[in-house]
């Protein structure tokens, strides 16, 4: 036997063997084909929308000018600059980005002081910047000059009025909460509950209001009560119409010179450019949908094919999940393996689809059912697959290679689009290989019952017909079916000719439809819908905030817990009762209260580890008392990246900018570190804290008088309560 | 009879083979809209429905002709073509063609001879997996050469502009899209008459 036979041989008995496999365990096969396209759409969430990614482009500072508006006059490396680089961008967004801290940490402090004396000092910084004017000699420069002038917001927009700057500099800031009012802060019992009052409940993934106004996202923020670094985050973002580097070095040194940050180590040498893909005009609508119809008309004429199978619905819709689960895990492996997708993925995928082709399922279906009747499911599907393998495998060692081919055209939108068809393939026989032939089996084996289903009820009416009719009925329809001697064929046209009484006839018809079974389906697949629909988990905020990588402990998410005590560690329980004012008790039913308890009780968590103080957190602030330091690391260049995809677009719709085909420039971040002493904090603590948290002394002193020492274990166990506001 | 209804049935290829053409003119114009490779003299949309307006119908009959050249060439020639002869290829066919398109016209190529090398290995591709004989082959590249004299008639006179010129006053892709373009509507041509 020749080399080629040989192989063939060994394909078709592997094959064969695996057909056995499929059809042997329908059930397990189908649960990890499910699993592993799960878990191969995995790194899909963290791409952005199809088609929205931005693009960016970075250029120095030093000698920065905004390019002229025309393209022709651009003179030196052309090739570098991308072609969206032309004109002046639409605004320069600066972020003062503020670390602040109290310092040192007294231990009878509440939770909230974490962040409210840190937030009471944006208002002054908002002045400072407001008014800062640079003096030369030709004149004065002040801020009103280089910002950029916004005027009214969107008329739907009409709660955001008094939160978001109207008729005068685009300037943002946590101060906005209470428009820039020092003594309206003063006044807010609840800073947590102001700053969440415009969150979304529902399901939102564009940029939210406090991802606006703090400039970067909440779980960096540390304006929560499980901040265990003492280390509050946010950021004053102005926009600016002009780029006017003498002003804006001057705002860099004053604020640098009134606020030192002494171990700053950010960069601050390049200004990053983020261009904003067109939005969909008539243009490409048209050729897209023209491509989507010949997509869907591609497969209408594809599944015409089947047939002699019981349900062809079934098995169009099995083979169409096969290709696009195949495209899906494609593109999530290739996301996995670093590819980032600059294709837009909606247009190039009836593209893929036609690549990849339906036709090896066809070929599958048609080779299985033309194997013997008689024989069992399982050796039908073992031999259907074995007659076919050896073309299936030339066929796809063919379009690898044409594929490969093109891929070695280097160019690399076509290189991108034949990386993706080739694990597409690669994933689609895997996928065809496991999955459709298992629902095939499962198919042919309901054809062959339904068709003893259909034999019986002829039986029992025609008994009589039987001797006499068997021979000749068996040999008019030989190729139909091979009758087995005991049975006899009656078209399904022939059943209705029985009169049959009334109420069988209703009986038969809600068995064959099986309308009971699947009304019972329909009716759970509408609760289940109902249910994630009303997400009374918290399932849906999770995944969007893992979508616009927000913390995923929202407070909308969390369900009430139960608080026990302690909300700050303490050296030594009994010594520290007396001057422990701030444990938030479990007694108080107050709703509005209740998000701060359990988030107070969160703090249980980490209790032990503070008491101990064992573990040197990184910002040094393992011990009660010391010096907090405020550290500036890699994390922390450029954190406007991590907000969401949608963030600058949103904020500039707001006021009837749009970014759509033009670029915004992103300047490097001035630090600002603003140290708070102790006092400050006593001063500012609002007299409804502090009334707040005091009960939950009294209580906890009379709980753990009884307890024996090694409490803080115990103190441990009582319940988890996790505390991210942020 | 026999003659009416192969009458009528030539009358309703011919009527399809014209609305496909002149659908697909009018879609791929579109696409090449967007990288400003074809100038018409006024503005964009309003010239796809004025000035410009006697291209899809052009491309209509063309088309037609071809869709109906092809079986007759084939029967000529006595032999008739059984590879891939089914609705699915014929759709399949259409993607990719409406894919090279596509890809002309959004792509970045690093200069002219790539994308001629490209769009040229991208068609005899598209050939060889949908229409492997030899008279398609032929019929194909005499569309391409006829085509591309017309335009280049056209441009020549002024009729039509490309925006960056080149291969003598147009882009040298063009005589690829034909040929592409003529595979395509003979299959399509082709599938009809059977």
């Amino acid at each position: 036997m020749t080399l080629t036979e040989k192989l063939r041989e060994r394909i078709s008995r592997a094959f064969y063997k695996h057909g056995l496999l499929c059809a042997s365990y329908p059930i397990p096969i189908i649960l990890f084909t499910g699993l592993c396209i799960l878990a191969c759409c995995y790194p899909l969430l963290k791409l952005p929308l199809p088609g929205t990614g931005p693009v960016e482009f970075s250029t120095p500072v030093k000698d920065y000018f905004p390019p002229s508006p025309d393209v022709v006059s651009q003179q030196g490396d052309l090739s570098e600059r991308p072609d969206w680089y032309v004109g002046a961008p639409v605004a320069y967004i600066q972020q003062i980005f503020v670390k602040a801290t109290v310092s040192p940490w007294q231990k009878n402090f509440l939770a909230v002081d974490v962040f409210r004396s840190p937030l009471s000092r944006v208002f002054q910084l908002v002045e400072e910047i407001r008014n800062h004017a640079l003096r030369d000699s030709s004149g004065v420069k002040s801020l009103e000059e280089v910002c950029l002038q916004v005027t009214d917001l969107l008329p739907g927009l009409k709660k955001l009025r008094n939160l978001l700057p109207e008729h005068g500099c685009l300037l943002l800031s946590p101060g906005n909460f209470w428009q820039n009012d020092r003594e309206r802060f003063n006044a807010d019992p609840d800073i947590i509950k102001t700053i969440h009052q415009h969150e979304p409940k529902t399901l939102q993934t564009s940029a939210t209001l406090k991802d606006l106004l703090f400039g970067l996202p909440g779980k960096y923020s540390g304006v929560n009560l499980y901040n265990r670094k003492r280390v509050v985050s946010y950021t004053v973002t102005l926009g600016l119409q002009r780029y006017d580097s003498r002003f804006l070095s001057s705002l860099r040194s004053r604020l640098k010179l009134l606020h030192p940050s002494p171990n700053c180590t950010l960069r601050e040498e390049s200004i990053v450019h983020v261009h904003f893909k067109e939005e969909i005009g008539i243009a490409e609508l048209i050729p897209l949908v023209t491509t989507y119809i010949i997509l869907f008309a591609y497969i209408y004429f594809s599944t015409r094919k089947i047939d002699m199978v019981k349900s062809k619905w079934g098995l169009a819709l099995a083979a169409v999940v096969t290709v696009l689960s195949s495209l899906l895990m494609s593109v999530g492996l290739c996301t996995l393996f670093g590819l980032t997708p600059t294709l837009n993925g909606g247009e190039i995928f009836p593209y893929l689809v036609v690549v990849i082709g339906l036709e090896n399922v066809l070929v599958l279906t048609k080779s299985v059912v033309s194997t013997p009747v008689d024989l069992e499911v399982k050796l039908r599907i073992a031999q259907g697959l074995s007659n076919e393998s050896w073309s299936i495998m030339k066929n796809m060692a063919t379009e690898l290679g044409i594929i490969l081919i093109g891929y070695f055209t280097l160019v690399p939108a076509i290189q991108e689009f034949c990386l993706f068809a080739v694990v597409g393939l690669v994933s689609d026989f895997f996928l065809q290989m496991l999955f459709f032939t298992t629902v095939l089996s499962i198919d042919i084996r309901r054809m062959e019952l339904a068709d003893l289903t259909r034999r019986l009820p002829a039986e029992t009416c025609l008994p009589p017909a039987k001797p006499t009719s068997r021979t000749q009925r068996s040999e008019r329809q030989p190729a139909l079916r091979p009758a087995t001697p005991h049975t006899i064929t009656l078209q399904p046209s022939s059943f209705r000719n029985l009169r049959l009484p009334k109420r069988l006839r209703v009986i038969y018809f809600f068995a064959r439809t099986r309308l009971a079974q699947r009304l019972i389906m329909a009716g759970t697949v509408i609760w289940i819908g109902i249910l994630v629909y009303t997400d009374p988990a918290g399932l849906r905020t999770y995944l969007t905030s893992q979508v616009t990588e927000q913390s995923p402990l929202g407070e909308a998410g969390l369900p009430p817990m139960a608080v026990p005590g302690g909300v700050l560690p303490a050296g030594d329980p009994k010594l520290d009762l007396s001057v422990f004012p701030s444990d938030p008790m479990q007694l108080s039913e107050n709703q509005t209260q209740q998000r701060e308890q359990q988030s107070l009780s969160r703090l249980e968590a980490n209790q032990h580890t503070w008491a101990q103080g064992a573990e040197g957190r990184g910002n040094g602030q393992t011990e009660l008392g010391t010096e907090a330091e405020v550290t500036w690391g890699a994390e922390d260049e450029e954190i406007w990246r991590k907000l969401s995809f949608r963030h600058w677009p949103s904020l500039f719709s707001y006021y009837n900018i749009t970014l759509a085909k033009r670029y915004i420039s992103i300047l490097p971040a001035i630090p600002v570190t603003l140290y708070l002493n102790p006092q400050e904090a006593l001063e500012l603590r609002h007299p409804q804290e502090a009334n707040r948290y005091q009960p939950f002394l009294s209580s906890r002193a009379g709980k753990l008088n009884a307890e024996a020492q090694p409490d803080q274990a115990s103190s441990k166990l009582q319940g988890h309560r996790d505390v991210t506001l942020y | 009879a026999a003659a009416t209804t192969w009458r009528q049935h030539l009358v309703q290829r011919s009527v399809v083979l014209f609305v496909v053409g002149a659908f697909m003119a009018l879609v791929l114009n579109l696409l090449q809209i967007q990288r400003n490779v074809t100038l018409f003299p006024d503005e964009v949309i309003a010239t796809l429905f004025s000035s410009a307006w006697w291209v899809p119908p052009c491309c209509g009959t063309a088309a037609a002709v071809v869709g109906l050249l092809y079986p007759c060439i084939d029967s000529h020639l006595g032999e008739p073509h059984k590879f891939k002869r089914e609705w699915a290829s014929v759709m399949r066919c259409i993607a990719v063609f409406v894919g090279i398109n596509h890809a002309s016209a959004k792509l970045d190529f690093a200069n002219n001879i790539q994308l001629s090398l490209t769009l040229a290995a991208l068609s005899l591709g598209l050939w060889w997996t949908f229409d492997r004989s030899r008279s398609g082959l032929g019929l194909g590249i005499t569309i391409a050469f006829v085509a591309t004299l017309i335009t280049q008639f056209l441009v020549y006179n002024g009729v039509y502009q490309y925006t960056s010129p080149d291969f003598l006053y147009i882009r040298s892709w063009l005589p690829c899209i034909f040929f592409s373009g003529g595979v395509t509507v003979g299959n399509i041509g082709r599938q009809l008459a059977m």
